[in-house]
């Protein structure tokens, strides 16, 4: 049974997924959801401590042996990953029976849970997979739940938000393909490991060096790297609440485990560094996406589209720490995935819980709802803090590591601009927060009362979990600088 | 008699444990206020346990949860430290019963929250006090910036908010975008963030890259409030006078001026300084700052904006002295911290005084209330007469040393701003005590003295301020080991 | 001649730079997603003619066959197909419930209906 452990991950949510849509009763399949999410959460735990204790795990379906048949292959990177996964899946389907109950209409309810056991199944078979051509199968299976789940928003624009996210989705998966078609077409295997062996010896022609940029700009659009992030603001503001906070906590942390795993394990540092120097085109991107998502989040009216723009800018501080292609910033990229993660996840609660109660989280609309709903708004301010990067915080670990990569490189200007853009940080979370805790209550609000239990303890669960992993990091950061040592492979 | 090690993690957790318990017992607000005065008083028995040790040359260590590979959460009470924590902890109870008499006089809202703040604030006090690295300074200064701003934006007024924005902006953005680089590049430098005897730089760092260095630790603690990032300071008056008082006069500024000198004693180490050309600039930057706060104080007419920018001078002493970089002035600059925070709560108090009792704020409206309130006008000429720097006021042990410091250093520009400065200090308090008691008052008033408790208080001050001058032995060892430590 | 010879890729470019345009050119959201299609198509035909191997018959092993085409990347396809389907069928389900929302399925109408309602 344990040697199963890392095909079981991945395979129990496929199996719930149909069971939802035969259950007719929303409370059952949500227990139904909920259970399966905390199994596979278990199941990552032990995972990672078998990982973290005797190396690597390959597994190979159904016995068929690397490189022809398919291989699940568990290391530090990619388990802490499946963790981050499983983890924010747990918490966010215990959260999300009110939640979903209170936005999604009672018959589609069942579909809906359908649709997010696909997406968790997705996510977790783009982690565990050894397979290039099986990331894309996994990639496709999450990206259609989610649009499927995007369109199921309250809202009429959550329609266009999803199809446009479904256009902008289909053409960077599709360039994926290209990319994995190019490289097999060259190398003649798909397995990772098997793919990282055979490039050096062809990697100085033209189709690997097209396969790499397809193969970025495709992974690129799913991260949500500026300029291919037009798709996020919409499908986050508009999605179901409980589907937002799993989307932003989950979906580009993992399409950016897949970059790395490209970058640094397949394609290797000499390549992607060396000869396509992608550090020279991430770099300003982020630079980019650091300021102008920042200062775009600032003038938004809507907290959900706020916290978006937020989530484009911080996935610039992730792509930065690569773009310094040390080994101290890419252990910065990937402990602000983790923490990214946390703190997000835990924002987007907060922002479901409010909108459970006051039908919206438009900015003006939250006028002196600290008062009414305490416990939730000093979870959003806990939330904020840990964005801005306040010591205590999991923000503060993250900016930490990043802005001692830079000094290690003498980049003066890249870390006045990390401390600059938390200060931006500072303005876009101030603002909610004055609305909230100093103007007076508006009569609308007059009768609201403080979030129900089951929405504020896996709200202040997550963000509990991003202070005790800022004050005690040893886990995150140890696994962390594990987990590069392993996609660095012998450069190091 | 409880261990040090217990007596350091007490000091931190007696405050928020009453920020708990201040909570829970909100709706009775008499039960409320003994919670913060046993609190206060506790601590106060807490960190003076820690006292004797600590004269006796001993430096009690903590080491916490290890934060970041190799970097730890640590207490280390130092000299300095001692003198920080006790000074905090001994206006604490002194601030709580005047707190009380204020909140209650002027009928203010959200009582409940204020002591709250007021106690966490008093933790991070404790925690910045006693911090034995860097990062652990670190956490709890922005803590202290966090828990005081609900306490400056207390009344909910739009501008209040304005002020709190400009508060919170200051602070935060000064300490993430310069102190936290300064830090994190010391790690980077150094592979230690721990507050060294001799500097931690010294030796690893040369060149320019000292005096750049500088500039990111010293304009990074924005609560030292070194010009031109001084403003958060005369927009934090708006707060209640006890806010003022303890925090702004005491706690938050002292937390900025005492970094300062833990900064250049323990991690750069005078004799970096001294060596480095590229450092000398900080002498000039708190000369500058005193000279043009006592200006723009002479030209304020609101009290408490006049006393907040004599702070802001003041302050600028403790900057001066230390970057004299001589080992008696840097024991000028410990005895001035401990003197002016006496000395100006005193003036606050007396400032929140008047409030209470006549509804007044301007200078000018304070021809004759000398005799209206003698016990109030009466401590604020003895907190003046310490600003100013005359015996028998505090204020005057710490300048004698500072001269002696700028004597032995050969420091002639020190000590012509110094003395130009206590002129300027002159004129801008003596009038005011001159128009208090020799000035025929307007015909309209009719009130008395303020509540009982904020009287007491503020008598109690006084009294510290004079008892300072007269029994200075525990600070001067203080102070003279930390100097020790500077030479 | 070389140039001829790669006529795989050159229709293989031609359909994707086709598809690509409609998606981007046309405000019709129901020609996007045929747009999509051919976008994709053009990536199957990529896969399926890099199976081929000159002069190799289909891979069947039997008594005098040496040559025979990659089967692998026609395997792949027939998923890649599958997903495709299911992605046009999806896209194809929200401009459904689109045109109920807005009576439209033109980009330009529905945004100047958002941009009314705000």
């Amino acid at each position: 049974m344990i040697n199963h452990l890392p095909i079981l991950q991945v395979v129990i949510p496929l199996l719930v997924a149909p069971l939802c849509v035969l259950f007719r009763s929303p409370r059952l399949v949500w227990s139904i959801a909920a259970l399966t999410c905390w199994i596979i959460l278990v199941i990552a735990g032990v995972l990672l401590h078998e990982v973290l204790s005797n190396g690597v795990i390959s597994y190979e379906i159904g016995g068929w042996a690397a490189p022809w048949g398919i291989e699940y292959r568990l290391d530090e990177a990619n388990t802490l990953v499946l963790l981050i996964v499983s983890g924010i899946a747990a918490v966010v389907t215990s959260y999300a029976r009110l939640s979903v109950e209170h936005e999604i209409a009672e018959d589609t309810i069942p579909l809906f849970y359908s649709a997010w056991m696909l997406c968790i199944t997705g996510l977790l078979g783009i982690t565990a997979t050894g397979d290039a051509f099986n990331v894309f199968v996994f990639l496709e299976i999450s990206s259609l739940s989610t649009y499927a789940m995007i369109a199921m928003g309250k809202d009429r624009r959550a329609l266009t938000a999803s199809f446009q996210y479904l256009v902008m989705g289909t053409i960077g998966a599709t360039f994926i393909l290209i990319g994995i078609g190019l490289m097999y077409m060259m190398t003649g295997t798909l397995n990772m490991a098997d793919l990282a062996q055979r490039l050096p010896a062809v990697s100085d022609t033209r189709t690997i060096r097209a396969a790499a940029a397809f193969l970025t700009v495709g992974l690129s659009l799913k991260i949500a790297l500026l300029p291919l992030h037009l798709w996020l603001p919409n499908a986050y503001a508009y999605a179901p609440s409980a589907a937002t906070a799993l989307l932003a906590a989950t979906a580009t942390k993992v399409a950016l485990y897949v970059a790395l795993r490209f970058m640094f394990t397949v394609q290797g540092v000499d390549f992607t560094f060396g000869q396509m120097r992608l550090d020279l085109i991430l770099l300003p991107l982020s630079v980019v996406a650091l300021l102008a998502m920042s200062m775009v989040a600032i003038f938004q009216t809507n907290v959900k589209r706020l916290l978006a723009y937020s989530s484009v800018a911080q996935i610039g501080y992730m792509t930065l720490g690569i773009s310094m292609a040390s080994a101290t910033g890419l252990t910065g990229s990937i402990l602000h995935i983790f923490n990214h993660a946390l703190m997000k996840g835990g924002l987007f609660l907060a922002l479901g819980a409010i909108m459970y109660r006051v039908g919206s989280v438009e900015l003006d609309k939250l006028a002196g709802i600290a008062k009414r709903m305490p416990w939730t708004m000093a979870a959003f301010v806990a939330g904020g803090l840990s964005l801005i990067g306040v010591p205590t915080s999991v923000g503060f670990i993250s900016k930490w590591y990043l802005i001692l990569a830079a000094l290690e490189k003498g980049w003066w200007p890249v870390v006045m601009l990390i401390v600059f853009t938390s200060l931006l940080a500072v303005i876009y979370i101030w603002r909610v927060i004055e609305v909230a805790y100093f103007h007076a209550a508006t009569d609308e609000n007059s009768g609201i009362k403080e979030a129900p239990l089951s929405l504020l303890l896996p709200t202040w669960l997550l963000i509990g979990a991003s202070y005790y992993f800022g004050i005690d990091s040893s886990l995150s950061t140890s696994t962390a600088k594990l987990a590069v040592l392993r996609l660095w492979g012998g450069g190091l | 008699m409880i261990t040090a090690q217990t007596a350091i993690l007490l000091a931190i957790t007696i405050p928020l444990l009453a920020g708990v318990l201040i909570a829970l017992t909100g709706k009775h607000p008499n039960l409320r206020e003994a919670v913060t005065l046993l609190a206060s008083l506790a601590l106060l028995l807490t960190v003076s346990s820690l006292l004797p040790a600590v004269l006796n040359g001993q430096q009690p260590i903590l080491n916490w949860i290890e934060m970041l590979p190799g970097l730890s959460i640590r207490f280390q009470v130092e000299p300095l430290g001692m003198m920080f924590a006790s000074v905090a902890a001994l206006l604490w109870p002194v601030n709580s019963l005047y707190s009380i008499g204020y909140m209650r006089g002027n009928n203010e809202k959200n009582q409940t929250r204020f002591y709250i703040c007021f106690a966490i604030a008093i933790a991070s006090v404790m925690g910045i006090a006693f911090a034995g690295n860097l990062l652990t300074l670190f956490i709890f200064y922005e803590a202290l910036t966090l828990s005081t701003y609900p306490l400056v934006t207390h009344s909910g007024s739009e501008n209040a908010m304005k002020s709190g924005r400009v508060y919170l902006g200051i602070l935060i953005s000064t300490s993430i975008a310069l102190l936290l680089v300064a830090i994190i590049w010391t790690w980077q430098v150094t592979g230690s963030t721990e507050f060294t005897p001799g500097g931690l730089l010294n030796g690893k760092l040369q060149g320019p890259a000292v005096g750049i260095m500088l500039l990111l630790y010293m304009y990074g603690i924005g609560k030292a409030a070194l010009m031109p990032i001084h403003r958060w300071l005369p927009a934090a008056m708006v707060a209640p006078t006890p806010v003022s008082a303890l925090l702004h006069a005491v706690a938050v500024v002292k937390a900025g001026v005492f970094t300062v000198v833990k900064v250049i004693v323990y991690i750069f180490g005078l004799d970096l300084l001294r060596s480095e050309s590229s450092a000398q600039w900080l002498l000039y930057a708190a000369a500058f700052t005193i000279i043009v706060a006592s200006v723009i104080a002479l030209r304020q007419d609101n009290l408490k904006r006049r006393l907040a920018y004599s702070t802001v001078s003041q302050l600028a002493y403790v900057v001066l002295a230390t970057a004299i970089l001589a080992p008696l002035s840097v024991a000028a600059a410990a005895l001035h911290i401990v003197a002016h925070a006496f000395g100006k709560i005193t003036l606050f108090f007396a400032a929140g005084s008047i409030y209470t009792a006549s509804g007044k704020t301007m200078v000018s409206q304070l021809n004759g209330i000398g005799y209206r309130m003698p016990w109030t006008m009466g401590a604020f000429a003895i907190g003046s007469l310490s600003m100013i720097g005359v015996p028998p006021a505090a204020g005057f042990i710490s300048k004698w040393y500072l001269l002696l410091g700028a004597v032995d250093a050969q420091q002639w520009f020190a000590i012509g701003i110094i003395i130009i400065s206590t002129l300027l200090n002159a004129a801008y308090f003596i009038p005011i005590i001159y128009a208090a008691f020799f000035k025929t008052s307007d015909a309209a008033n009719t009130h008395g003295e303020s509540p009982l408790p904020m009287v007491i208080a503020l008598l109690i001050t006084a009294c510290l301020t004079l008892l300072m001058f007269l029994f200075p032995q525990i600070p001067l060892a203080l102070a003279q080991q930390l100097a020790g430590v500077g030479a | 001649m070389d140039l001829l010879g790669l006529y795989n890729y050159w229709i293989v470019i031609l359909l994707m730079m086709a598809g690509f345009y409609i998606v981007i050119s046309c405000g019709n959201l129901v020609k996007k997603i045929i747009g999509l299609n051919i976008f994709q198509t053009s990536v199957f035909i990529l896969f399926i003619s890099m199976g081929k191997v000159s002069g190799g018959t289909a891979p069947i092993l039997a008594e005098g066959i040496t040559r025979f085409s990659n089967p692998l990347p026609h395997v792949l396809i027939l998923t890649a197909i599958v997903v495709g389907v299911a992605t046009t069928s999806l896209g194809l389900a929200i401009v459904v419930r689109i045109h109920e929302t807005y009576n439209t399925v033109n980009e330009d109408e529905i945004h100047q209906q958002d941009e009314d309602a705000e």
